[in-house]
């Protein structure tokens, strides 16, 4: 368990380190970029626009720049270019938007795939499971902002069942503040449902002809003890590295275009403004948030597969 | 997880006096009495995967109907400037905001004084209406679709070589070449797609590469390219992990072939398979990643067209005009599904046991 944990935190160093400076490399290599003249604004002179330049260090060599930029960051004081606001406080006030997102949503989605893939598997062949492979399938060929936007369009603006956009604080009113999630819920579920349960559904029929399968019937299991304890908890090991990868990415900000589409000030959001404006810290930053996440649950994900499966054992 | 390669190269194909209907088996002629229908020269026909697979392929209908409509919107796309010049006379690019055009025998402005574009007319001119600078949806639709799968086709290719290439040479030689590829795929892997797509895209558009210009399509698909490789290369790597250490791997090493001569021989033929499912998996995702790019504006640029800048274009008018959204986006939905059920009749054909997954 601790060198598991030390070659994670090495390898979460390394990811971090190799993100920022993917980043970083991509807006220095742009020819016409210049961040000084978004700063210096619209009828800045040519002087203004080196004072700036000047000020914000971007005369320097690059990795002058590049260290600069870091110890901004995790000493809290890095600022965007557009607005001049704390990037690190942006993001900090923006988090709860995007974990009351995406936390039900992933809840809705686990749930939903286990669900849909274990009705589909237990009927294989027949109606239902045709229906729900289908509706999976579906599922997987909607683009998100596409989805999102038709919701919208149905049920905020045609018959208006759910409010239109817009975040209420949990804090203030639990009810109003699931009551303006649900359609950026069902947008976010929707895709990883059909994905998960189609996943779910290969893996449960794979597994019946195990020879544990067997053995757990012939000691006198029922269907349903067999199904639950044995099939199911196998079956779901593959989802769950799924799981902790798909849920990193969006608590990090990759839910931008739902955000977008439903104005939610998200991290997300955040990020979007963000690379329409080319302001390069809170790309970084959020791009460096995001990779903490990823690291973060890999390691949560290795340590639930290695409680479901006792064979595997935590080396790293 | 592959069918197994019972004739790596070529053999399988050996088929003895199969009927055409594909019910090939011992054939008895009447009055002859057989003891033992397996005896010498009455084995049933050998049938390689590739084979199999087809015979699979036929019997699935939906998978060739699903085929059949996307063949279908690939020819329409293909035809668009046909469309253009002689249906709808309009080039996709021609503004024409001020125009009128009839519509139930009424003449509409295109564009109302508002400027709200008009919606399907379903007459040679304006089929599906206009969009907010007058030009015809229909045009602009079949345009886009051209854009939106040569996009997805040059992305697939781009993933489909770097992709089995990285997973070839990681796999086989491990070691130092493992040691800078994988870590460098497990950083593409381990980024959100979205964010990294969307910040090359930006920048790129921006300044370009080189001598391609920021407006270039090679942009939008080199990045998903890039972006989906590491999707790909790592089931290959596992892939020829495993191969490497197979008999008839073995016996190629005996014999003198060298790493290259092994690795094309031997080790890429019975990767086909697995490319293949790969296929159209990654050209479903290589269209809906474009249109995700596109939508952010880090895709494809203006003037041009693809599904995903439509799609985009319309929402800002979707309580108002709603097909203008719509129609891009019921497009782009009925070819990434008929895609996606192909690709699962080709994979449940060729292996129904393979397990393949790709985020978005």
């Amino acid at each position: 368990m601790g060198r598991f944990a030390v070659r994670r935190l090495a390898s979460a160093i390394l990811l971090l380190f190799a993100t920022s400076v993917v980043v970083f490399a991509i807006f220095e290599v742009i020819p016409s970029y210049n961040p000084a003249r978004a700063i210096a604004g619209r009828n800045a002179t040519p002087t203004t626009v080196a004072e700036v330049s000047h000020k914000f260090g971007f005369d320097k060599p690059v990795y002058v720049q590049y260290a600069d930029t870091m110890e901004l960051i995790f000493t809290g004081q890095v600022i965007d270019y557009n607005d001049n606001l704390n990037v690190d406080s942006q993001i900090a006030q923006r988090f709860p938007v995007t974990v009351s997102l995406v936390v039900p949503a992933a809840l809705i989605w686990l749930a939903g795939a286990i669900v849909l893939g274990s009705i589909s598997a237990l009927r294989v062949g027949g109606l239902s499971d045709r229906g729900l492979m289908v509706a999976a399938i579906l599922g997987v060929s909607i683009p998100v902002f596409l989805l999102a936007a038709v919701l919208l369009y149905a049920f905020a603006f045609k018959l208006s069942w759910f409010p239109n956009t817009g975040y209420i604080q949990l804090s203030s009113n639990p009810a109003q503040w699931a009551y303006h999630l649900v359609l950026p819920w069902i947008s976010i579920a929707v895709l990883s449902i059909g994905f998960y349960s189609r996943v779910l559904r290969s893996n449960l029929l794979d597994m019946v002809n195990e020879d544990f399968v067997r053995t757990a019937r012939a000691k006198g299991l029922t269907g349903r003890q067999v199904f639950v304890r044995h099939v199911l908890r196998n079956s779901l090991m593959p989802i769950v590295t799924m799981f902790g990868l798909d849920f990193a990415t969006l608590l990090g900000g990759a839910a931008l275009v739902t955000e977008t589409v439903f104005n939610l000030p998200g991290v997300g959001q955040y990020e979007a403004q963000a690379i329409g404006n080319l302001d390069v810290p809170p790309i970084l930053v959020g791009a460096m948030f995001t990779a903490f996440f990823v690291v973060l649950f890999g390691a949560i994900s290795d340590i639930v597969y290695a409680l479901l499966d006792p064979r595997v054992r935590l080396t790293g | 997880m592959i069918p197994e390669p019972d004739g790596a190269r070529g053999g399988s194909e050996v088929v003895a006096g199969a009927s055409p209907g594909g019910t090939a088996g011992i054939v008895i002629t009447p009055g002859e009495r057989v003891a033992d229908p397996w005896a010498e020269g009455r084995h049933p026909p050998a049938i390689g995967p590739w084979r199999l697979a087809a015979r699979r392929l036929r019997r699935n209908y939906v998978a060739q109907a699903f085929l059949v409509l996307f063949l279908l919107i690939v020819v329409a796309c293909l035809l668009a400037p046909l469309y253009a010049s002689d249906i709808a006379h309009i080039s996709p690019n021609a503004n024409n905001i001020t125009g009128t055009v009839s519509v139930a025998g009424k003449m509409v402005d295109v564009v109302s004084p508002d400027g709200v574009p008009v919606g399907p007319t379903f007459g040679s001119h304006y089929f599906f209406g206009a969009d907010s600078n007058g030009r015809d949806l229909a045009v602009r639709l079949l345009y886009g679709g051209r854009t939106s799968l040569l996009i997805g086709a040059i992305a697939t290719a781009i993933i489909i070589v770097f992709g089995t290439l990285a997973g070839l040479l990681t796999g086989y030689f491990r070691g130092v070449v493992d040691m800078i590829l994988r870590p460098l795929m497990e950083l593409i892997w381990s980024f959100p797609v979205v964010i990294l797509g969307v910040a090359l895209g930006t920048a790129l558009a921006l300044g370009g590469i080189g001598p391609i210009k920021g407006n270039s399509l090679f942009i939008p698909a080199f990045i998903i390219g890039v972006v989906y490789i590491p999707y790909l290369g790592k089931p290959i790597r596992g892939e020829v992990l495993r191969l490497r250490e197979q008999d008839f791997t073995e016996a190629a090493r005996v014999q003198g072939m060298g790493s290259w001569r092994i690795m094309l021989s031997e080790i890429l033929p019975n990767l086909a398979s697995l490319i293949t499912v790969f296929v159209p998996m990654m050209l479903a995702y290589s269209i809906l990643l474009e249109a995700y790019l596109s939508f952010l504006g880090a895709g494809v640029q203006a003037p041009n067209a693809s599904w995903g800048t439509l799609i985009s274009d319309g929402l800002n008018y979707i309580q108002t005009t709603p097909t203008f959204s719509l129609i891009p986006g019921a497009m782009l939905v009925l070819t990434v599904l008929s895609i996606n059920v192909v690709g699962d009749g080709i994979r449940d054909a060729l292996d129904p046991r393979a397990q393949v997954r790709v985020r978005t």
